[in-house]
Parts: C-alpha cells; structure tokens; sequence
C-alpha cells in the first residue's frame, strides 16, 4: 500500500495504491492523519483510482478518517473507487453517510 | 458430491499472509474461469476471514491457521478456514453486521460481507478451542457464444 497527498486551496487529495487489508490499513490511517493533521483540510479527497484489492479494513479506515474531518469542521469524499472495492462500499451501507463516486462516474 | 481438485495450506497468523491467503485462493479459483466479479468476491471473503482468525483467535500471539479449499464436480468452490485460537463465545452475534470486539480499526462487516458475497457461510466454533469458517459458492458456467 502507498499514499500521497496533494494540498491546494483548501482541498487534500489522498490516492491510495495497492491492497488495502488489515495488513495495509494501521499505516495507512497513521498516514492520513499526520496528512490532516498537518494540512487541516476544508475537504478531503480519498482517490481509489490506484486501488487494487478492498476489504472490510477500507470501511473502518473511511469512517476513521470521516470523524477525523468531521473533528476539524471539514468535509470527506471518496472518488474513482473500482468496482471490487464498491462491491465492498455497497454491502456496508455506508454510501448513506459518505460521498462516494465509482470510476468512471 | 465429487472433489476434482483440493489444495490446503498452513501458516501463522501474521497479518503479511491475508494477502498470500486470497491471492493463493483466487489462482486456484481460476481454473473455474470465474468472472472478475465472482473472483473479487472470493478474495474478499478468504481476507475477512482469514483477518479474523490474525485478529480475533490470537489477539496477542501467533498462532496456526489451516486454509483447505475444495472444487466440486457441479463447478462449486468451497474454502474453510481454521484455527486453534481463542474461539467466538456468541457466534450469532458475531454475526450481526457493525457488531464487532476490535475497536474502530475494525468495521464489523467481515461476516455479513462473507455471507452475501457467498452462497452458503457455516461458522462453528468453541470457547478456546478454536473456528472453523466454512464457505461455498457456486461459478457460473460462461456460454460461449
């Protein structure tokens, strides 16, 4: 799993590469934090473009990082996700509560 | 039912093996010609259980998982895993999906995402005896056109 961030105007753009499982997920929510803990982001991007495997791990991990938005009075969405991982997205129910756009759309 | 091919393979509950286990499970998989979906949906489940096995059987040590995966003459694959960990007290209630004893790194979906992405999820397990996580589907026959 890897992570980069990009910060302009207000707006954190992390695309997240590789698998992400339990294995990945510690790290990479250690990441995501220090990401908005530096930058205190109006909004955050997750991008999925990159991802290539999604368990439950990723559920936890957007939840995680939505209450850590909310915490700082900002905003979450997760965009370009693959079909694997929305298959996972769309059994948790949490496309209620986040915003969340496949690839392609 | 007849068994036209079996593998089982052995290995300690370090979290590096998730990936090894669904990756080890989608090449066996694959002899079926299952769609991408179909084998994004058996890797999916052979992590969530695999997962609780690393997290839940040995939440403080390494311990031995057993994975066995079966094919069937009617095209149906079936994967259990086992261990000799701590054991699930209230299996129905593990069951329930958000109902989970790992904190907020974990989303309590494992089992609800392994029931509806299978055909058939079977759990049996006793207090410090261990899990065994039974689960089948059936890949649909691909017409050639």
């Amino acid at each position: 799993m890897n992570i980069s961030g990009d910060y302009r105007e207000g707006k954190l753009t992390i695309v997240l590469s590789g698998e992400l499982d339990h294995h990945a997920a510690r790290r990479a929510m250690r990441e995501i934090e220090t990401q908005i803990d530096t930058y205190l982001p109006r909004e955050c991007v997750l991008d999925f473009i990159k991802l290539q495997f999604m368990d439950s791990s990723g559920i936890a991990l957007i939840l995680k990082t939505y209450k850590r938005m909310k915490e700082v009075e900002g905003n979450l969405s997760v965009k370009n996700v693959p079909p694997q991982p929305m298959r996972v997205l769309d059994a948790s129910g949490i496309l209620r509560l986040i915003k969340i756009r496949e690839a392609g759309k | 039912m007849k068994v036209t091919n079996y593998i089982k393979i052995e290995f300690p509950s370090r979290s590096a093996n998730e990936a090894l286990a669904r990756n080890v499970v989608a090449c066996f998989a694959a002899q079926l010609d299952p769609t991408l979906q179909e084998l994004g949906d058996i890797k999916t489940s052979v992590s969530e259980a695999v997962t609780n096995s690393i997290v839940h059987a040995y939440p403080n040590d390494i311990g031995r998982i057993c994975m066995k995966c079966r094919l069937f003459e009617d095209r149906s694959i079936e994967i259990s895993v086992k261990d000799w960990g701590r054991g699930i007290k209230d299996v129905e209630k593990a069951m329930e999906p958000l109902y989970t004893t790992g904190g907020d790194d974990r989303s309590g979906m494992g089992f609800p995402i392994m029931e509806s992405f299978m055909d058939s999820l079977k759990v049996r397990s006793q207090p410090d005896k261990g899990t065994t996580v039974i689960m089948r589907k059936k890949i649909a026959r691909k017409i050639v056109k």
